[in-house]
Order: C-alpha cells, then structure tokens, then sequence
C-alpha cells in the first residue's frame, strides 16, 4: 500500500519536483501551442527548464541536464529575438518529445534503475532546428552558414550579452553581493546553495561565497538557514536581470540583492573576517537572537541600506517575489499511510466519544452542563472526521489536463482537428480512486477520438463544424461524482453493434425488446469491438470491458448513451470515496455483516412456499417470472442462528455484473455510512468478504464482497 | 549525539534480551520473547470471520486497529475452556504482522539466561513438541519457549485441521 521503499530525500524531492514541472510544463505547452504563440507562456517554460537542468546537473543525470539544456537555449532564442512567423506546432512537438524522454528517465529513476536513455539524438534535433531558426531569421544580415555547434553555441553566448544588457556596458562591470534564504525546513540548503552557484557561473564571474565549504560542509546548512547564503559576484547583467534570475531558485524564501560599489576585495575580505569573529560570539548572539530576534534584524538590514545602494526598491520587489514562491509552497505531499493511521484514530475517537456521553453509568442523573459539554464535543469530532475524510480529496485536474495531450498528438496523427473542452476539473474525488480512473478515462478519450469523430472531410460533407469536439466533464451529484466524455461524432451504430452481439451470442432476450441503451451497453462486454481495422489507437477488442471493470472496481458504474450522428456520451458514476461506502447492515445469528447498498436491489419477505427446490436441495425463488438462486449465509458460513425457516428472515437481491442471487439473512438492521478497512493480512482470503468496519459500538461488521458472493 | 543514541538503543536491546514472557495453558507454563509482545489485554468481543481454521477464533478491534485472534489452547489441539476474567490476550507483532494470542492467564516476566536454555528433546513425543524452539530451566520449573513463527504461520498443520 505504501511506498515503503526509502529512497534518498534528495532523489525523492528530485523526482517529485521534476515530474510536477514537467507536467505544469506540458500544460503551458499546450495551451501556447493553441494560442499559436509563446509570449504569454514562455517565461513558465524556460523557467521550468531551467529549474530541471539544474535539479539534474546536481544530481548527476547528465542526460537530462543537456536535454533540458538545449531545450531552454530554444526558448532563449525565441524569448530573446522573439522571431516571427514560427512554427508553433512544430517547437510543441519538438519539446513534448524532449518531455517524454525526461519523464521516461526519471520513471527508470523511480524504479531504482539507471537513466540510461541516450538524448544525444534529441539534443541534435533541437539544436539543428534552432540553427534553422537562426538562419531563416538571419537571412538577410548573415550569411555566413554555421553548421558546427560549436560556432552556434558562441554565436548565442554572444547574443546573449547583447540582448539582455542593452547599455552595451564593459564586461562583468557591475559587481553584487546578494543574500539568500531558503524556507524553513526545506532541507538540504547547502545544496541548493550549491546550485545556486552553478547557475549563476553561467551568467556571472563567482568570486566569493560563505558559508565557502557548501557541498562537503554539513554543518554549513545551519549557517545558511540561519544568516542565508551569501554570494559575491559579478556579471554584466543588469540588477534586475540578477535579481530575477536569482529568484528562480526553488524554495527561496528571501533575496537580497545588493550593488557593491566598493572594491571587491574589501567586501570579501569583511566578509571572512566576520567569518572569523562568529565563533567567539556566536554564544552570545544565539541568546540575543532569541530575545531580540525582530530588532537585530531590521537594525542589521538598516546598516545595510547605509552602506549600499538599492536596497528599499531590492526589499519591495523581493518580497513581492516571496508570495509567489510561498504560494507555490502551499502543498505538501504526506504518505498515505500517515493519512489511515490518522483515520484510524479519528474513528476511534468517534467511539470512545459514544462510549463516554452514552455511558450506562450516567443513566438517569440530571446532568445539564454534562451534556451541554458532550454536544459541542460531538460537533467537533463531525468535524474532525470531515476534515480527516477531505483530506485524501483530490482535484481531478490532473487527470483531466493529462486528456490535453493525448487529444492533440491523436489528433495530430490521425489528422482531425479536435477541441477539447474541460468542465469542472474542481470536482474532488478520492486520491485512489484517481489513481484508477486515469486509464480508464485515456481510453474513452482515444476511443472518442479514434472511431467517434468523423475526419474533417465527412464532417463538412455532414454539414457539422470541420472541428471536432470531445467534452470532458465532471460534476458532484448527491454522494456520487459523475463524469462525462462526450463527443459529437458519428455516434454509435446500432445495426453493427446488435449484429456483432448476436454473433458473439451476447443477446438472450427478444431483439425487438431491447432497448437502444440496452443494446449500447453490449460495447463493455468482454471480447467485443466493432472495429475491423485495430489501429495504433484501439480497436483490438479488450478496451471497453475493461474500462467497465476498472471502473466498477472502484464501487462506479458506466453508462453510454449515443444519437446517430450527433455524438456519443458515456458517463461514469463513482462514489466520492472507496474508504466510506453506504451499507445496509445485517444479522445473520450473532454476527452482523454489511451488504454494499449500491449492489442490493431489493429486499423482502417471502412464504416457505414460495421456494423451489431442486433435486440437489438447492434452493431457488421465483420474482416476476425470473428465478434466482438463494444463498442462506447460515448455511454457507455455518453459523448458528435460530432463524431458520425462509418464513422468519428477509430476502436480499443483490447484483453484480447482472447477476443476481438472493441473500437469506435473519433481519436487517439498517442503512448506514461506514468506513471500510481491510481485513488482516494474517487471515487469508475469506470467500465472499471484502473487508470489515467498525461499528458505532466499537464492534465489528464484515462487509461482503458481493463478486465474490455471486460467483 | 548519535553515539549516545546507539548506546540507549544498545542498552535497550539488551534488556530484552533473554526475557520471556510466560503464561499459562492448562498446567504447563509457556514462555515467548518478549520483544515480540506488543501489550496485554483482557479478553474482549471477537468477531467471527468465517471459513477460517477453528483455532483463528475471529478478528477484534484493538483501538480501531483489527488484528486477528489465535486460540493457543485450540492451536495445541487442547481442549477448548470457557474465557474467564484470567483469560488474556497477548498482542505480538511478527514481522509486522500483529496477532493476538488468547491465553489461560499470563504469568509474568523472567529473564533466562542463556546457558539455562537447552533445545528440546529430540523425539517427536509431545503433541505441541513442534511450537517448542527450546525449553528454559528457571529454578525448579521448566518454562516452554514458543516459535513464535511457527506457531503463525505453520501450513501443515492448518490445512489438516481444515480438512
């Protein structure tokens, strides 16, 4: 259940952060790519590369920092010279693949491999088309043809210092020292400080940095948590190209930018001698700090401002600047495993609560303030299970945004033009059920894509739109979320589907009884495509039932629903959560089980008579002319109970997957919420029971697996 | 610093060491070690699960934890005896599977050392001969120390009973 490998924090942070990034990168690509444009995105993208080149220099996976590398000297140019008339859908492609190969990299990093995947061939591609760039922007004033890279490479380097530092200064002519801060506890500051220093060798001339040991120094990320990591340097760049350059490093809490106007030596030589001071003081100023934390601070920060330049328009922009990177911060990622045990307790709480206010011994005392007390206690537990159940609630975005890519590249592919629409990506689900839904969701969206809509030609001949359009919806509907992919293609066909259902010998009713949605939903069986032709997409026939079982695995249910012509729409119901399902609990001798509500199709009381035995003893019921098999649970898990003729318990129908049995049970004790747990691994698999619950009496309750039981 | 935590996380494996907890089935005293004991409760409602082998005797709730129960009187094929309020449960937790083992009564904590440990004897002549790892001597009494393993997860046994 949980990830229980332990991996480096910092390839963990590496992998968590570079896929987030890749991710929020691929979505800026894409809607760019809609845009036609990269102005609005493009400082996004080129920071994301950025960030990843830096992360993957650090960590050594050389690969991905060239891959990332080239990429982001792609969209220097196009930021830089913002050239006309560029291909947007080609620079997308271009990326998306240099996307994918990182994300392949970093998934075999996941896994523990080696990122051995070779990007020597991507970083060509991209280097040949910016040099087509180049030289179709260039035409006119330069005619010389680079084709080395190398050549390429001096030529941008030197673009760079012209473009981005207009006043045509002298080299490295202005000198800065700034100041760092990372967040509290983000761990591992030494090293980020480390990368800090990489990236800015690229644009600047280090000269001097404290703590100096970053990469050795452990005890060095004390220092720079507590004073910040302080670095002298010099560059051509402008303040405020340093000062945004600087403040692109993750997890940065504040920055300080100074101009130094003084020698460069003097400002290093202070610096190490206040180095040399520290120990003696430090003591001393730890108890200074605790009491006068605020005070030393600003009257620090105003020595600074004596002495150098900048410094109030420097703290306005940073802290501008601190919003952003602290809003970006506003999420954690905690295990999932911390979540249940918090669950467990909140659950128990809610017990023990029950068993206090409830308690026989307060039988008949008058006890007003007590009860007061109980019930404001009571409304704040709710509330805690509240919070604690929203918690594993997910956004559904991420999956959805996900559909954008696949859209495009099959669209692109299978030349359509397509518009995806996306509604209420809000909408909150549980993070499992997520987790399952996603390949699900992808093969409806390519189905849509793939047989649905019609190409371009057919849909003018049609007198429909030339574009294509599939929307993907989600919405909150009473306990359940509903989810709709909805196209407006050629719909589906009825004839072939009826044809191809009696030819797998799917249909056992009348043909004229059946009705259109009936005859739709033969798609989800297993083994059933009408496609002839398997294409790269779908089609091969084992798509739909497993969509339908995937889905029912996570207590949901599909629907489809199609007009010729005018489109098809399949929609899922899920509940909001597999960790609480609605269960009609119920008593057979001293146990109680649990039934799923939304597998029971009904309940009732019938006469002795009634029952059809057979040869074998086997025991049948007759409703409204179908016969159903009865299941006595006394009988089938031996268990003692008075209630053993059919005339003293209840019938209960349940389906799954259309079949259905009869439960005999001795009564029903109630419909409520409850939280489902797993059994105990100790006990193996117990025919026909899913899992357990507690009860409000600290009991416990089995929950039948209704599958299981049918089957 | 880290020295320092060695030495108490040293020290405590240390105390535990050679420490059983004994309790009682019928007349003989058996013994586990301790460090598998995660506590001792009295015993409470178990659920029955069903289809399981009749010495599993259900599941309980342990602070909204459930954890299986294991009838060590029913395990060594001992005539089953009403719970009274000296019936225990021991909660041990192997290899992170936490069970519970009912128990007449559960006696106390000695530590054995080691040289008062002897293994078993050979021939296969008791009827829970095969849970004994080895026995201890503490004074004039013998205590049976359990495999704790064995006791869990023996197949053989289970699938005859089953039968």
């Amino acid at each position: 259940m949980a990830d229980s490998i332990s991996r480096e924090p910092m390839l963990e942070m590496f992998i968590f952060e570079t896929l987030q990034l890749l991710d929020q990168l691929e979505q800026s690509l894409i809607s760019s790519e809609k845009e036609s444009g990269f102005e609005s995105s493009i400082d996004e993208i080129f920071r994301i590369m950025h960030t990843i080149k830096g992360s993957a220099a650090m960590m050594l996976f050389d690969d991905i920092s060239k891959l990332a590398h080239s990429i982001e000297d792609l969209f220097f140019y196009l930021r830089e010279e913002k050239p006309g008339n560029i291909n947007s859908t080609e620079i997308t492609d271009i990326v998306l693949n240099g996307v994918d190969f990182i994300k392949n990299e970093t998934a075999k990093i996941e896994n523990g491999q080696e990122p051995d995947g070779d990007a020597t061939d991507f970083i060509k591609e991209i280097r040949e088309y910016l040099s087509n760039l180049k030289n179709v922007s260039n035409e006119g004033t330069k005619s010389n043809d680079s084709d080395s890279y190398q050549t390429l490479e001096v030529e941008k380097d030197q673009k760079y210092y012209i473009s981005s530092n207009k006043m045509g200064s002298s080299p490295k002519s202005h000198k800065y020292e700034a100041v760092l801060k990372f967040e509290d506890q983000c761990g591992m500051e030494n090293i980020r400080a480390f990368s800090v220093i990489h990236d800015l060798k690229e644009i600047a001339d280090v000269n001097y940095f404290y703590p100096e040991d970053v990469v050795e120094g452990s005890g060095d990320s004390e220092i720079i948590q507590k004073e910040g990591f302080r670095i002298v340097f010099s560059t051509d760049l402008g303040l405020d190209d340093v000062k945004d350059r600087l403040s692109h490093t993750l997890l940065l809490k504040s920055l300080e930018v100074y101009v130094i106007n003084e020698d460069l030596e003097d400002v290093i030589e202070s610096m190490k001698d206040t180095k040399e001071d520290e120990p003696k003081e430090e003591e001393q100023k730890f108890a200074k700090d605790i009491v006068l934390n605020d005070p030393l601070v600003d009257s620090e920060q105003s020595e600074h401002s004596s002495d150098r330049h900048h410094l109030q328009e420097k703290k306005a922009s940073s802290s501008g600047e601190n919003v952003a990177t602290s809003s970006k911060q506003s999420v954690i990622s905690v295990n999932i495993a911390k979540l249940d045990k918090l669950m467990d307790l909140v659950g128990e709480i809610v017990i023990s609560e029950a068993m206090v206010t409830q308690n026989p011994d307060l039988e008949g005392l008058q006890l007003d303030n007590f009860h007061k007390a109980a019930r404001q206690l009571n409304k704040l537990t709710n509330e805690l299970q509240d919070v604690v159940m929203s918690i594993r609630m997910v956004p559904l975005s991420m999956t959805f945004q996900k559909m954008n890519r696949i859209v495009r590249d099959m669209g692109k592919k299978l030349n359509k033009s397509i518009e995806l629409e996306i509604i209420g990506e809000e909408t909150e689900v549980d993070k499992n059920i997520i987790e399952r839904i996603s390949d699900p969701l992808i093969h409806l969206i390519r189905n849509a894509v793939d047989h649905g809509l019609e190409d371009t030609q057919e849909r003018v001949a049609k007198g429909k739109p030339p574009e294509g359009k599939i929307t993907l919806e989600a919405k909150n509907a009473g306990g359940d979320v509903w989810i709709f992919v909805k196209d407006d293609g050629r719909g589906l066909n009825r004839e072939k589907i009826l044809k191809k259902a009696r030819n797998v010998g799917l249909i056992h009713r009348p043909e004229n009884e059946l009705t259109d949605k009936e005859i739709y939903s033969f798609i989800f069986m297993p083994g059933f495509s009408t496609k002839e032709n398997v294409t790269e997409f779908s089609g091969r026939g084992v798509g739909m039932d497993i969509v339908s079982k995937n889905i029912s695995m996570v207590g949901g249910t599909i629907f489809v629903d199609s007009i010729p012509d005018n489109g098809t729409i399949i929609s899922i119901k899920l509940p909001l959560t597999l960790a609480i399902i609605n269960g009609m609990s119920i008593k057979v001798g001293k146990s109680r089980y649990t039934i799923p509500t939304i597998s029971i199709k009904e309940s009732f009381k019938v006469k002795n008579e009634a029952i059809i035995r057979d040869a074998e003893g086997n025991e049948m019921i007759m409703v409204r002319g179908e016969v159903y098999p009865v299941l006595r649970l006394h009988k089938f898990y031996k268990i003692d109970t008075e209630v053993n003729d059919i005339n003293d318990g209840i019938i209960i129908m349940v389906e799954n997957d259309s079949k259905v049995i009869c439960i005999f049970a001795d009564e029903l004790l109630g419909e409520q919420q409850v939280v489902v747990k797993a059994l105990p691994k100790y006990i193996s698999k117990v025919k026909g029971i899913g899992g357990c619950t507690l009860l409000g009496d600290g009991s416990i309750s089995l929950i039948f697996d209704i599958a299981g039981l049918v089957n | 610093m880290s020295e320092v935590l060695e030495n108490v996380l040293e020290y405590e494996e240390d105390t535990q060491k050679g420490k059983y907890l004994t309790f009682v089935i019928g007349k003989e005293v058996y013994g586990i070690e301790i460090k598998y004991v995660t506590e001792i409760i009295g015993i409470q409602q178990i659920t029955e699960v069903p289809e399981l082998p009749q010495y599993i005797k259900g599941i309980i709730n342990l602070r909204g934890k459930i954890i299986p129960v294991l009838d060590v009187r029913l395990r060594f094929k001992k005539e089953p005896m009403e719970y009274n309020d000296r019936t225990c449960i021991v909660v041990v937790d192997i290899k992170d599977i936490s069970v519970g083992l009912i128990v007449d009564s559960v006696a106390e904590v000695v530590s054995i050392p080691e040289n008062n440990i002897v293994p078993p004897p050979e021939a296969n002549t008791g009827f829970s001969n095969h849970y004994i790892k080895e026995i201890g001597k503490v004074g004039d009494e013998v205590k049976l120390l359990l495999d704790c393993n064995k006791l869990l997860n023996d197949e053989e046994c289970e699938n005859l009973s089953n039968i």
